[in-house]
């Protein structure tokens, strides 16, 4: 039994897609800063990539300085408010929050944080601007988390900043790529909206940098170029009948679905591929979508998934079922999907081994493969000297950001590999200041 | 069961829960529901010359999430014709004959005194509360805390009521004055059966922020109040022994202040209260209060085998000395328990830039050690952690030995000079002042947590 109707309209969509994290009120903000010890050295600061003081902007919350809340977000971590909403906070500061060691529920910092940037940024309120101009320009490619973080963080610095973006939207994967239920393109749009008007960069949309030509002109135009591209399509898994309709990626669904709601639609029987958290993310969206059956296939076992925990407990709480130690070999079906073959696995030392005969077929009627992204290497290829490691990601100074062609920074998923939108805010910031450092050598 | 009734200078009770003088009592319509709800009597709202009041006329104090640990006020006495007051009292002792009702009272002239006396008794008033107390309004029309204020003045005014009452009366006390004591020995001297303590003090609450005016604002200037609630039962606490130890007051005290539960009852007759009075729970929380009042109080006397309230009045006396009589030999010193530690450290914070610099912070643990040497035993860490019975204040001393500062003074032990060798501070160590600078402060800061740490921002591993 499905347990979401298919919604048909954008107020269905809006139900079906309720915020997890949906903004506080300011009673609840008021109770839940109460809570705050104040810690000493605070374990949630540590456990935060972008090192917010959070017991300062919760104290500021409960004092009734919202503002300076804000401030004391954003002078961290310009994606302050997307990451209250998208961050994985179980993992990281409300999961170091010193109250779990008690049995006492941690206090809802993501909540809290997004209280105070919302607020702000519906207020409008400017509380940055940029520096005096130092005469030089850094080019940025790519305006996701990465991108836009290093264009405020260099336009403070005082340097032009042009953005080019393939997409037409600014925000990379929080607008494209996060689950709607964690965050709305509204909320989304917004602070992107909020951080250009205070930080003044330029934003070029549609904008693909994706020739040597292209590239040839950046270097000449720009004192620097930091590469904020993130990763490329889903990996191809090389199965047979891969090419069938209705057989898709996890990140071209994810993206579709964000950009289209309701209109998207889905089978109604749906088998995601893959134990990540992508994977998490369409199979719960399925679901929501109103899909009466969702199987996730793993091929490993249940704990041995790349999944945060929590992520699976919400894909299992919205009707997902699981089917661990299972790989697929084929993709059946006359044009459209019909189903999964699988073989059954088990792990002997660490390593996934196919038990002979053992294959059945999974009827379903959608495929959504969220077994990875790939790297956009041909692109980077056309970097001169730009090295990279052998997972194909940009290799880079962990401080400064500076890749092996010292005119070209990188930051975000390019480089890291693929992490949470704080990772490449936070990386992104301090490549930006890498920058800086090299610029005024 | 208990017995929870009281007989509280000749006024019967059925339990000792009154409510105080105050906007809940202003009308037979609340007495009743009270009486009704389980409470054992009433303080009627002021009864004199009926005045005009303001609006607003209350101001709240909230403390991070809570609402009111602090109130004020700026209203006045009863603004009802004395005769509806009076009618109402009548009715009220009707329906409930054994419950206490009280007619609190406030007027000028000895004549008005003995009219209003007569009147109240007249209407069937179990006793009599004199209202020296009120703080604001009253006290500028030479009433309330004006007389509370003048010893000599309310020992006339006591007189003159003595002259023509029957029942029993109670003075109420202002804590506006340095020495409580003082007008409840004038109030004996008058010849009271009793007195009632606290009375508000006298209390800013708040300003507004945006309209620069006190709270509560009338048409945008204020004015200052009478302060209550929960905040202020330490000082009623205070009062209340101050009276009930005195040799010479020697009265039944009515304890009023910051009394929201059975435990702040428990407390103030603990210190010498034998009946208790209530208003700003009930104006926050209703009547309905009572129920948990009576059942705790009830509870507790089972545990402690207390068969009256009269076997608890003034337990704790004997043991409130004055400082000079403290046994100086006793030491305690902080204890953690590392099981317990959630590690906040809010007890290290505390000691380092709050007290005395007795706890450290070693690396790979989040739980802080007591430097047992530098301990002092004030007790800060213990109250600021926010962990049950983790840091705890072990006795260190061998029990056998006892000097107060009294006996040392006695014994001509005690430091007299500005550099004096016995100086008690004059052997605990303390850090360098130069070791402050560039302290752990600066561990973390916002947005460079990586960088000061010093840590590689390793890429993740996929």
């Amino acid at each position: 039994m499905a347990e979401f109707s298919t919604p048909t309209t954008e107020q269905q969509f809006a139900e079906n897609f309720a915020q997890l994290k949906p903004v506080m009120n300011r009673t609840e903000a008021l109770y839940e800063s109460s809570r705050c010890l104040f810690c000493f050295d605070a374990p949630c600061i540590k456990a935060c990539p972008s090192g917010i003081d959070i017991p300062q902007f919760i104290r500021q919350i409960n004092s009734g300085n919202d503002t300076g809340a804000a401030r004391t977000i954003y002078e961290a971590n310009y994606f302050g408010n997307a990451c209250g909403k998208v961050c994985p906070t179980e993992v990281l500061c409300e999961g170091a929050c010193v109250y779990n060691l008690q049995e006492v529920k941690p206090i809802e910092i993501g909540r809290l944080q997004s209280f105070a940037t919302t607020k702000v940024i519906k207020s409008g309120e400017k509380l940055f601007g940029p520096g005096a101009d130092n005469g030089k320009k850094v080019a940025v490619i790519g305006a996701g988390p990465a991108g836009i973080s290093a264009a405020c963080e260099l336009r403070s610095l005082g340097y032009g900043v042009d953005v080019f973006e393939a997409k037409a939207q600014p925000s990379g994967l929080t607008v494209y790529g996060v689950a709607p239920y964690k965050i709305t393109n509204e909320e989304t749009l917004a602070e992107m909206t909020y951080l250009q008007a205070q930080f003044g960069y330029n934003v070029h949309f549609n904008s693909a940098i994706s020739s040597r030509e292209e590239l040839e002109k950046l270097e000449d135009k720009y004192d620097a170029i930091f590469l904020g591209i993130g990763l490329g399509k889903t990996n191809e898994l090389g199965l047979p009948g891969e090419d069938k309709i209705n057989c898709t990626g996890a990140v071209e669904f994810i993206a579709e679905l964000r950009q289209h709601h309701h209109e998207v639609a889905v089978g109604r029987k749906v088998i995601v591929l893959g134990g990540g958290n992508t994977a998490m993310d369409a199979a719960s969206e399925s679901s929501r979508l109103g899909a009466e059956n969702v199987i996730l296939a793993y091929r490993r076992a249940k704990v041995e998934m790349g999944a945060y925990e929590f992520e699976y407990d919400l894909a299992k709480g919205v009707g997902v079922k699981g089917l661990f130690n299972v790989a697929p070999v084929e993709i059946t079906g006359n044009g459209y999907v019909s189903g999964v073959k699988f073989i059954r696995t088990e792990t002997k030392d660490g390593r996934v081994q196919e038990i002979a005969g053992s294959e059945f077929i999974e009827p379903c009627d959608m495929v959504i493969k969220a077994t990875g992204q790939a790297k956009q290497t041909e692109f980077l290829s056309l970097i001169p000297g730009l090295k990279l490691d052998g997972k194909g990601r940009i290799m880079a100074d962990a401080h400064t950001g500076q890749t092996s062609n010292p005119k070209y920074f990188a930051s975000g998923d390019a480089w890291n590999g693929g992490a949470e939108v704080v990772n490449a805010a936070a990386e992104a910031k301090l490549t930006a200041r890498g920058i800086h450092a090299y610029l005024s050598k | 069961m208990p017995d929870l009734s009281i007989n509280f200078a000749g006024i019967k009770s059925p339990n000792p829960f009154w409510l105080a003088s105050a906007p809940p009592t202003n009308s037979g319509y609340q007495v009743m529901k009270a009486f009704d709800a389980g409470w054992g009597g009433a303080v009627w709202k002021t009864l004199g010359v009926p005045v005009v009041n303001v609006s607003s006329r209350y101001g709240g104090v909230n403390y991070r999430d809570k609402r009111l640990v602090g109130f004020n006020n700026i209203e006045l006495i009863s603004d009802r014709p004395l005769s509806h007051n009076l009618r109402e009292i009548e009715e009220v002792k009707k329906r409930f004959p054994n419950h206490a009702v009280i007619a609190s009272l406030m007027v000028q002239s000895r004549q008005e005194w003995h009219d209003i006396v007569r009147a109240s008794e007249d209407a069937g008033a179990d006793g009599l509360e004199l209202n020296f107390g009120c703080p604001h309004g009253m006290c500028e029309r030479g009433m309330g805390s004006a007389v509370g204020q003048e010893p000599k003045v309310l020992q006339m005014i006591v007189e003159w009521v003595m002259e023509v009452a029957r029942k029993p009366v109670i003075v109420k006390l202002t804590p506006n004055i340095s020495d409580i004591t003082e007008p409840a020995l004038a109030a004996r001297r008058g010849g009271a059966d009793a007195i009632s303590l606290i009375n508000t003090i006298q209390s800013i609450v708040g300003v507004d922020l945006d309209r620069f005016a006190p709270y509560p604002i009338v048409d945008g200037k204020g004015t200052n109040g009478g302060y209550c609630g929960p905040a202020v039962k330490p000082i009623a606490l205070n009062m209340v022994k101050n009276c009930a130890q005195h040799p010479d007051v020697r009265l039944p005290i009515s304890g009023i202040g910051g009394i929201e539960n059975w435990r702040d009852a428990v407390e103030h007759i603990l210190l010498g209260a034998s009946s208790v009075q209530v208003c700003t729970a009930v104006m926050h929380f209703g009547f309905g209060i009572i129920r948990e009042m009576t059942s705790g109080l009830e509870q507790y006397m089972v545990e402690k085998g207390f068969n009256t309230i009269n076997d608890m009045v003034g337990k704790a006396l004997p043991n409130v000395l004055h400082w000079e009589d403290l046994n100086m030999k006793y030491k305690v010193t902080a204890n953690i328990n590392e099981d317990k530690c959630i590690g906040c450290q809010l007890c290290y914070t505390a000691c380092e830039d709050g007290a005395h610099q007795a706890i450290k912070l070693n690396a790979g643990t989040r739980v802080p050690e007591i430097i047992e040497e530098n301990c002092v035993g004030c007790n800060l860490c213990s109250l600021v952690c926010p962990v049950e019975q983790c840091i705890t204040m072990e006795q260190t001393d061998s029990g056998t030995q006892h000097l107060t500062w009294k006996e040392r003074t006695e014994a001509g032990d005690i430091p007299t000079k500005f550099e004096d060798e016995q100086a008690g501070g004059r052997h605990h160590w303390v850090p360098e002042p130069s070791a402050a600078l560039g302290k752990e402060r600066y561990k973390t800061l916002p947005g460079k947590a990586r960088i000061i740490s010093g840590e590689t921002v390793a890429p993740a591993e996929a």
